[in-house]
Parts: structure tokens; C-alpha cells; sequence
């Protein structure tokens, strides 16, 4: 296999370089005269030289050493590694909208702003909301600016509500959104499924209730039948519900946020509505409101006026500016390129797909690795090494057997609430006969966990580098090359 | 898997050794497995008034970041500095020197609903059941 590589650093002589200045033909000045000296360098910079085909082959290098959704099944539970079509890339790139200036004229953008007003209008009907906010450029910006909203609201009634209810099971941005927006965190423990403990909910609410955030399905990847239920307990006490997007794959074109009682809800666009992803970005976390939150949503707004399309500043109760200019407009063009292909239909079938692909991948390895909850899942599935364990097999050895045989591993120790859990998420994208393949090699490990464990847990034997060192990165991080 | 006879144990996985009306804290031999390589240790504040059941440090592992729950209430007097430049003290010695902080107790009855080392034996034979 391909072996570790030296940094460019270390490529190279003194003296070679990749590129051929011509002669300068305007009268040379030194750097003393045009420089102050206190802002000039005492020793040349520590520069590569390395000859142009070096540096092609080491970054070419690098680049094979790369896995991604184009390289391979990636199933990465709770991250929606689904295939992105080129179209939509190819779209993003149409000149009008990849050589747009954030400070046109309007009048010279129409066609943009039309995109991002029939965007947020798509958006709005898929979600159940009553209008939609494109700036977030991220899932917890999304969940921040969510928050933001909700306590401009409640303060614009008058009530100083600070507390934000996050069952354990939860995304550990949730807490993390609501700690950032200077409100308070309650914790609500499980149910061992991940589902909403309705009596530690009905304990939790009160006076001070500014929101309960869910993610539905659950961190666990199961519906969360209550919602009816745990919404009534959140409104009856004056608290607003926000959901959190993460796992909107599984329900898109089927079943609406704002139908199940959330008020405020984002998407991550990069997850759900295809587009890069993963180190790709950059991401996009759009939200969308209930109508009494409409007058708090950061601006500017996209209004249409007549046939005219026009950004409104002008919104006295807005909680201001989330994002310089409107949120990452690339990516907005990708996810309407994507939800247009799709249509009403398709965006439906996908989340069929996406769950009966994770069903299907759970009914396969059921027997061979421990299945800790007994019903259908929904876009990814739990299963655990406690099968393995008496082998001295663990999770994070499974994980790096899997990189043998060259797939990307699926989430590992996530949800926190399950022990050793293994978390799949096949997506729809993915053909029958690649679930098969990777099925099949999930059982091919659990063989040998019976017959020599020591091929896991001495794994990855064929990548270019073996097991890390975690412990001591995490204890002694080097983060800087030096001589 | 080590269970020291000597002590008294929380269903969090925390380890009490009592002297007197102080006590020793520290995660059990079980927790330190289940956590994996610990990275850091965020210790409390000598001073600090611990309420039983609420969290007083963090101990993050390259799986996962967890709170260490007050097995029981009283006012820190007392924390192991060593564990932040040698967190990986508490999974070598996860009853001697990877004890966490010394509390002095509140209230003593408190001590009463703890678990021996053969109540916690149990506990962790049911965990391991599901």
C-alpha cells in the first residue's frame, strides 16, 4: 500500500522551485525602502522548494489517500453520507450565480434572490413552516439562531424565559447552542430506547421554560411516537418546541415538523438535501418559524413585491444579522438544484429508501451483532459489539477491521446512552448489492472475532498508517511541524 | 475486574473511601474500562459545595466526555493536581493515585446509601445483562 509521506517541508534542495519568474520590468525597489524595519523579517521564511512535479505528486499523493463518498460506502450514522449528484454542482457553478457580488444591485440579482425566495418557500412546505430563514450557515448556527429567535420572542411577551430542556440522548451541539445563546441547560434523562421520558418531561417544564429541543427520529434513529404528547406539555406550559434537523432524512416528503407541533425547526443542507459534506462544506443550516416568530427572523428577509424581489432590513423586532450578506449562497443553489430534480416524489421516496435501507442492514446483522432495541428503525440503525466482547472484540476494533477491507466505518460511540454502539447509516443512495458487500463483511468479522480475534484487534493492517495513538494525541497534541 | 472490599460505591461508578468525616473520591476500576484512555480531568474547585447527584468534574476520554456525579454532599478540600498533567493515572490506578478530590461530609447519613462492594458486584452483573 501507499506508505506515510514526507511533508513537503522535507521534499526538495535549496535553490529549486516550481515556477519560473519572468524578468521584472518595472525598476526594483528593496524591501528596506518600501518596508518599515520593525515589520521585516530577521531570517528568510521557512519556505518548500520543491520542484513543480514534486509538488504535484505529493499533493496528488495526498489527494488518493482521501476516502469520500465517491471513493466508497460510507456509513456514517447520524451524518447522512449520501451521493450528491454532479448536476448539482454543476448548477452551483452556472455564471450567474457563482460570479454574483454580494453587493449587486438588486435589480442585477433578481434571478438569485428569486432562487433563494422559492428555496425558503420549498423549505417551508417540507417542514410544515410558516417561513424560512436561509443565513444559517451551519447546523448549530441553525439551532442558534432558532434560539435567538424563541428568546426575542418570549422577552417581546414579556416573560424572562432561560431554561432549555435537552433529553441526554441528544446531539451534544443542542446543549452546547443553548449554553452560547446565555440560557440555562435541563437535562432530562431517556428512556432506554432514546425516546422522551414523558414523566421526567412533565418535571422539567414550568414558568421558566423557554424551549424543549428533539431531534425526531431520536439520536437512536427511532421515531419518537409521544411527539403529540410532549409538544401539548411544552406549549401548556408556554415553552416553544425546536427541532433539530439532523435526522430529517428519514421523514422528508412524509411527515412535517410543523405538523408533529415544533415552532422552530433547521435542516442541515449538506446532510439532507445533498450537497457537499464532510470536510467538503461549506455547510448551510436553514430555519423555519411559526408565524408569531416571523417578525424576530434575522435580516435581511427576501420579500416580494409585486413580481420584484427585494432584501428588507427594515424589521424592527429581528434579531439582526446572523451571517455577512445571505448565508452560503452556493450551497442554497445546490439544494434547490437537488430539490427540484427530485420533486415531491422523489424527496419521498428517498427517506422511504434511506429507511428501508437501514432496516434492511439491522434485519441482516441482527444475528451476528447484538441488536439492543427490538422494533423498526428509521434512516440508520444501532447495533453493538457485546457479542464480540467475551472475543476481547470491542467496537473501536470493529471500526478499524472495516477499514481493511476498505469501507468507511460507521459511527462509533454514539449515542452515548448505548454501550459500544456501533451506528449505521446506509442512506438511500446506496445499491442493494453494496449493502450486500458490506453486510457481508460485517459477518466475515464477527466470524473471525470466533475464530481469531487477534485479525481485529491488530487492525488496520493495509492502511498507510496502523492504529493511532489516540491517548497521547489527545494528551500530548503535536500541532505543529517543526525542523 | 478490582472492587475493593474496603470501600463504598455510587450506581454513577464513583468509589468513596471514608476517614472520619472526610471522604476520598475517585471513578471505580469498572468506569475507567467503560471510558477508555482518559485525556483530562477537569477537577473542581477547592471550596466548592458539592450537593449529592450533581456533577463536580469532567473526565474525557477519546470516546467521551462524562461528568463524575457527588456521591455525596459536602465541601471539596482538597483536589488531585496530578491528574492534569497525568490523566492516564486514573486508569492505572483508579483507587490510589487517580483518586479525584477529598470532600468533607455534610451530612453522614448520607453514607448510609451508598453500596458495599458486594452491593456494586451486583449492580455491575445487572448492567452487564442488557
Amino acid at each position: 500500500m501507499r506508505k506515510a509521506k514526507a511533508l513537503l517541508f522535507e521534499l526538495g534542495q535549496p535553490g529549486r522551485c516550481a515556477v519560473d519568474l519572468p524578468q521584472c520590468d518595472v525598476p526594483e525597489e528593496t524591501s528596506e525602502n518600501l518596508i518599515p524595519a520593525k515589520f521585516l523579517r530577521k531570517v528568510p521564511a521557512a519556505l518548500p522548494e520543491v520542484s513543480q512535479q514534486d509538488l504535484m505528486r505529493h499533493y496528488t499523493g495526498l489527494s488518493q489517500r482521501n476516502f469520500g463518498v465517491d471513493s466508497g460506502f460510507y456509513p456514517l450514522g447520524s451524518c447522512t453520507m449520501k451521493y450528491n449528484p454532479k448536476i448539482n454542482e454543476d448548477v452551483s457553478r452556472y455564471s450567474g450565480f457563482a460570479l454574483a457580488h454580494p453587493l449587486q444591485d438588486e435589480s442585477t440579482v433578481q434571478g438569485a434572490l428569486e432562487l433563494l425566495y422559492n428555496v425558503e418557500q420549498y423549505l417551508a412546505e417540507i417542514a410544515g413552516m410558516d417561513a424560512v430563514s436561509m443565513q444559517p450557515v451551519a447546523g448549530a448556527h441553525g439551532e442558534l439562531t432558532g434560539l435567538k429567535l424563541i428568546r426575542a420572542y418570549h422577552r417581546h411577551r414579556g416573560e424572562n424565559r432561560t431554561k432549555v430542556i435537552v433529553p441526554d440522548s441528544a446531539h451534544g451541539t443542542n446543549p452546547a447552542s443553548a449554553a452560547v445563546c446565555g440560557l440555562d441547560i435541563v437535562e432530562i434523562k431517556s428512556n432506554s430506547d432514546g425516546s422522551v421520558d414523558i414523566e421526567a418531561l412533565k418535571n422539567a417544564v414550568g414558568q421558566d421554560t423557554a424551549a424543549l429541543m428533539l431531534t425526531n427520529p431520536s439520536t437512536l434513529g427511532m421515531f419518537e411516537t409521544s411527539i403529540k404528547e410532549i409538544a401539548e406539555i411544552v406549549h401548556d406550559a408556554g415553552g416553544l418546541l425546536y427541532y433539530d434537523g439532523a435526522n430529517a432524512n428519514a421523514i422528508m416528503g412524509i411527515i412535517r415538523p410543523g405538523d408533529m407541533g415544533f415552532d422552530v425547526v433547521h435542516f442541515n443542507l449538506h446532510k439532507t438535501f445533498s450537497t457537499p459534506h464532510g470536510g467538503g462544506g461549506p455547510g448551510s443550516g436553514p430555519i423555519g418559524v411559526k408565524k408569531d416568530l416571523i417578525p424576530f427572523l434575522p435580516v435581511p428577509v427576501v420579500v416580494k413585491q409585486g413580481d420584484r424581489l427585494h432584501l428588507d432590513e427594515e424589521r424592527p423586532l429581528s434579531i439582526g444579522k446572523v451571517h455577512a450578506f445571505y448565508g452560503n449562497f452556493g450551497i442554497i443553489v445546490r439544494a434547490y438544484a437537488y430539490i427540484r430534480a427530485l420533486g415531491p416524489d422523489g424527496l419521498k421516496q428517498s427517506s422511504q429508501d434511506a429507511v428501508l435501507n437501514a432496516n434492511y442492514v439491522l434485519s441482516q446483522l441482527k444475528d451476528d451483532y447484538y441488536a439492543p432495541f427490538e422494533r423498526f428503525c428509521m434512516h440508520e440503525c444501532i447495533l453493538t459489539s457485546k457479542n464480540q466482547k467475551s472475543a476481547g472484540v470491542r467496537t473501536l476494533d470493529i471500526a478499524k477491521r472495516l477499514l481493511d477491507y476498505g469501507y468507511h466505518p460507521p459511527t462509533i460511540y454514539f449515542p452515548l446512552i448505548v454501550e459500544e454502539a456501533l451506528m449505521i447509516e446506509p442512506t438511500e443512495t446506496e445499491s442493494k448489492e453494496t449493502l450486500d458487500s458490506f453486510i457481508g463483511v460485517m459477518r466475515k468479522i464477527a466470524e473471525e472475532a470466533k475464530e481469531d480475534a487477534s485479525l481485529i484487534t491488530n487492525a488496520p493492517q493495509t492502511t498507510v498508517v496502523g492504529r493511532l495513538d489516540e491517548a497521547t494525541a489527545a494528551r500530548k497534541p503535536v500541532v505543529k511541524w517543526k525542523a | 475486574m478490582n472492587i475493593p472490599q474496603e470501600l463504598k460505591y455510587s450506581k454513577d461508578h464513583e468509589w468513596v473511601k471514608v476517614e472520619g468525616n472526610r471522604v476520598t473520591i475517585g471513578i471505580t476500576d469498572y468506569a475507567q474500562q467503560q471510558l477508555g484512555d482518559v485525556v483530562f480531568v477537569e477537577l473542581p474547585e477547592v471550596g466548592a459545595d458539592l450537593t449529592v447527584g450533581g456533577g463536580f468534574s469532567v473526565v474525557e476520554s477519546v470516546k467521551a466526555v462524562s461528568d463524575v456525579y457527588a456521591p455525596i454532599s459536602g465541601k471539596v478540600i482538597e483536589v488531585n493536581e496530578a491528574l492534569v498533567d497525568a490523566p492516564e493515572t486514573v486508569n492505572q490506578e483508579p483507587y490510589d493515585g487517580g483518586w479525584i478530590a477529598v470532600v468533607e461530609v455534610a451530612d453522614s447519613s448520607e453514607l448510609n446509601e451508598l453500596l458495599s462492594s458486594d452491593d456494586y458486584e451486583k449492580l455491575l452483573a445487572e448492567e452487564g445483562d442488557h
